[in-house]
């Protein structure tokens, strides 16, 4: 008997996933377990199985295609037998291309193909340059410093490829066009740049990630409905600075980072109030500390989370960072290694940031974003000297503790860290 | 300055070298009584004697090592090979040896040996005697290798190689030997490992060395009838390769030929276009070319050599290919 494969729920926060490629087609026999889709879920890409053997009769999402979690996306039957019944109505669910004859397609049913569709003149000038174009490196380099868009251009090398004199004839065009007023080469050169710009589109629609629409989504929640505060304060980095220095100089690999998420994790212990989620009619308190670490992926950011994190020493720490961060950024992580935070760190001290506010990842009550570690001028004892400072941010949800509590969590941050 | 011959400046430089140090001395077959195969040590049994002017039987194995042997004892011989082919029976003391030895004495022996003779093909001399083996010395850690293309580069240079305390394997062009140049009067030496540009050129680059820079300027001047500018570039030295002015000329030109006597797999040239892709690569506009010997053994007959050959007929397809002509 014919069986229906749904979108399957790949993550405990999965609401949709894409079907990035069909890794079998119509027709194809397939066993239990084996690979039947890449499907990019909004924290990483991951191959979906089939659950029953049997041959594909039918691949109902298109490449490319979000669909819900529970929709219908192929069915897996017998060969020969009727499946018709299986398959969505039109209007019923959302229609592959070949599903449904575009004169017949229901309005209401095909937004999001007919989405797909509008976008694509836009991005296909992007798609090109990753896919089929060709272009010399020195052409790739010259129209990217000319703001050139390498799609509407004619290659004149063999096999189509765009080289230098193609990027030529199209900067001399440009300035043709616009009045020849060209008082210094400079003003000229100038002026070929912004016609060029003139002449490439306006603007570009970015199709959104799976983890970008899933970071709009849970940080709208987040903003809305959970009211935030903010306590910043200055901590003295001194010692860390002269111990992470000796460490380093002892070839560990313990970063500053490293040392800043124990000492938060210590006193997240020391002050359970901030270590917590707020539940509706109650506030669940975390008895283990659980911190989530804020990595910056090319298409979003990711918290992998290091569990128990007050318990382990500094060495383990680093290394377990170390290999979370690596594999969040190759996009390996395990579902388990992103979820279940109670707490969680934002560093943007390596970018060179100051100070900054952080929005709190839900449920966690509290976030606490850390600045930069930088030599200023101090005042110790009446005298101006030089110390190495910090600032960190602590968001916090009000309805969770109040300014006092959060203030506590922050002084005994600031002993820890040893300033 | 005087118009001296490649064989005649080869002869200068060996000649003050042997004047300038006793620590000095020339080996190899028929260098002495007979004046050398090629005549390049024309005079100096002559001048210097027996002693540091020394005849050898054919044991190209047997006489390099003696050499090694020689410069580990403290002195700095000059080993000739008739030609560079018959140095593949002596190729395990230079390379086990000569190339090895500073490295596993643990720097306690210099190795300050010049092993030189012509390389490449010349007229009709079959597979056995016609070939280029820069790329295979060129592969070995401790050894330099250089190849000049005309007198001045070979007096200069090879002054250079007799005073430098590494192994040098000086490669001179067989048919280049009656080839003239201006050579200065007074004394000079080029250091090893400083490329030259042969020809200021702006629209492609070519890099060439020993007698192909004779091709490469041949076929500059053709294309220069068609307003196509070349800059001929030589680098002289194989190892170390001093590859700036290269970069620094396909910066300005956006793409390069390499010229190559020797076999096209595993070639010089495949290093160096290695080497400007990986510090050029922005700068291409056109995939590097290479024009090499073909990967045949040499044959005998004259019509099929000339086949093998690079030629200036070659070159030019290839410049106008890169060029994106035709």
């Amino acid at each position: 008997m014919a069986s229906r494969v749904v979108m399957p729920k790949l993550s405990d926060t999965m609401e949709e996933g894409r079907i990035l490629r069909w890794l079998k087609t119509e027709g194809d026999a397939i066993e239990t377990g084996q690979a039947l889709a890449e499907v990019e879920t909004d924290k990483a890409t991951v191959e979906m199985e089939a659950y029953t053997n049997g041959t594909i009769r039918k691949l109902i999402a298109a490449e490319g295609q979000f669909a819900k979690v529970g929709e219908l996306i192929a069915i897996i039957g017998a060969p020969g037998e009727d499946v018709s019944a299986l398959l969505p109505v039109a209007g019923s669910a959302a229609p592959a291309a070949d599903a449904m004859p575009a004169a017949v397609a229901a309005p209401a049913a095909a937004p999001r193909a007919q989405q797909a569709a509008a976008s694509l003149p836009a991005a296909g000038a992007a798609a090109a340059t990753g896919r089929s174009l060709k272009a010399s490196p020195l052409a790739l380099r010259m129209a990217a410093e000319a703001g050139l868009d390498l799609g509407s251009l004619q290659g004149t090398g063999p096999q189509g490829r765009i080289i230098k004199r193609d990027i030529e004839a199209a900067l001399a065009e440009a300035p043709a066009a616009a009045p020849a007023r060209q008082a210094a080469p400079q003003r000229a050169r100038s002026l070929s740049l912004v016609a060029a710009r003139e002449a490439g589109p306006e603007s570009q629609d970015v199709e959104l990630s799976s983890i970008r629409r899933t970071i709009a989504r849970r940080l709208v929640q987040s903003k809305g409905p959970v009211p935030h505060f903010y306590l910043t304060i200055d901590v003295a980095m001194d010692r860390v600075w002269d111990a992470y220095k000796a460490l380093r100089d002892q070839k560990s690999s313990i970063s500053i980072n490293d040392i800043i998420l124990k000492a938060a994790a210590l006193a997240l212990r020391q002050h359970p109030e901030i270590n917590a989620s707020f539940a509706g009619d109650h506030v669940k308190v975390y008895s283990r500390v659980h911190i989530g670490m804020a990595v910056a992926l090319e298409e979003g950011l990711i918290t992998p989370v290091l569990r128990d994190a007050d318990l382990k020493p500094l060495e383990e720490i680093s290394d377990e960072a170390r290999s979370l961060a690596e594999r969040a950024r190759a996009k390996k992580l395990q579902p388990n290694e992103y979820t279940g935070a109670t707490f969680s760190i934002s560093n943007l001290g390596m970018m060179g940031i100051e100070e900054f506010s952080a929005i709190i990842n839900p449920p966690e009550a509290a976030i606490l974003a850390v600045g930069a570690v930088r030599q200023v001028p101090v005042v110790v004892d009446g005298a101006l000297t030089v110390g190495w400072r910090m600032k960190a941010t602590l968001s916090v949800d009000h309805r969770v503790a109040d300014g006092a509590a959060g203030a506590r969590f922050l002084q005994t941050l600031r002993k820890f860290l040893g300033g | 300055m005087a118009l001296v011959t490649y064989r005649d400046a080869l002869n200068q430089a060996l000649r003050e070298e042997l004047r300038r140090d006793p620590a000095v001395f020339l080996m190899g077959e028929e260098v002495g009584v007979y004046q050398g195969a090629y005549k390049v040590s024309k005079g100096l049994l002559q001048e210097f004697g027996p002693q540091r002017i020394v005849d050898t039987p054919i044991t190209e194995e047997g006489f390099s090592g003696v050499g090694v042997g020689a410069a580990m004892a403290g002195l700095r011989p000059i080993i000739e090979m008739m030609t560079w082919n018959f140095s593949l029976v002596a190729i395990d003391q230079i390379v086990n040896g000569a190339a090895k030895l500073l490295y596993m004495s643990g720097g306690q022996f210099k190795i300050p040996i010049v092993f030189r003779g012509p390389g490449g093909a010349a007229h009709q001399l079959a597979a056995q005697h016609s070939q280029s083996l820069e790329a295979w010395y060129a592969s070995v850690p401790g050894l330099k290798v250089v190849a000049p293309s005309t007198p001045y580069d070979a007096k200069g240079l090879l002054k250079s190689a007799i005073r430098d305390d590494d192994p040098v394997i000086f490669m001179e062009g067989e048919t280049l030997y009656g080839s003239k140049g201006e050579v200065p009067d007074e004394e000079y030496t080029i250091p090893i490992g400083v490329t030259d540009v042969k020809r200021q050129g702006t629209d492609v680059t070519v890099v060439a060395w020993s007698k192909m820079v004779t091709v490469a300027l041949k076929a500059a001047e053709t294309l220069a009838a068609d307003g196509i500018s070349c800059e001929v570039i030589d680098p002289r030295t194989i190892r170390p390769l001093d590859d700036g002015p290269i970069l620094e000329s396909v910066r300005k030109t956006n793409r390069c030929v390499i010229l190559e006597e020797g076999w096209p797999y595993a070639g010089v040239g495949a290093q160096i276009a290695y080497q400007v892709q990986q510090a050029a690569f922005g700068d291409l506009d056109a995939p590097i070319a290479r024009v090499t010997g073909l990967d045949v053994p040499m044959p005998y007959a004259k019509n099929l050599e000339h086949m093998v050959m690079p030629t200036p007929a070659r070159l030019v397809a290839a410049v106008r290919e890169v060029l994106y002509l035709d």
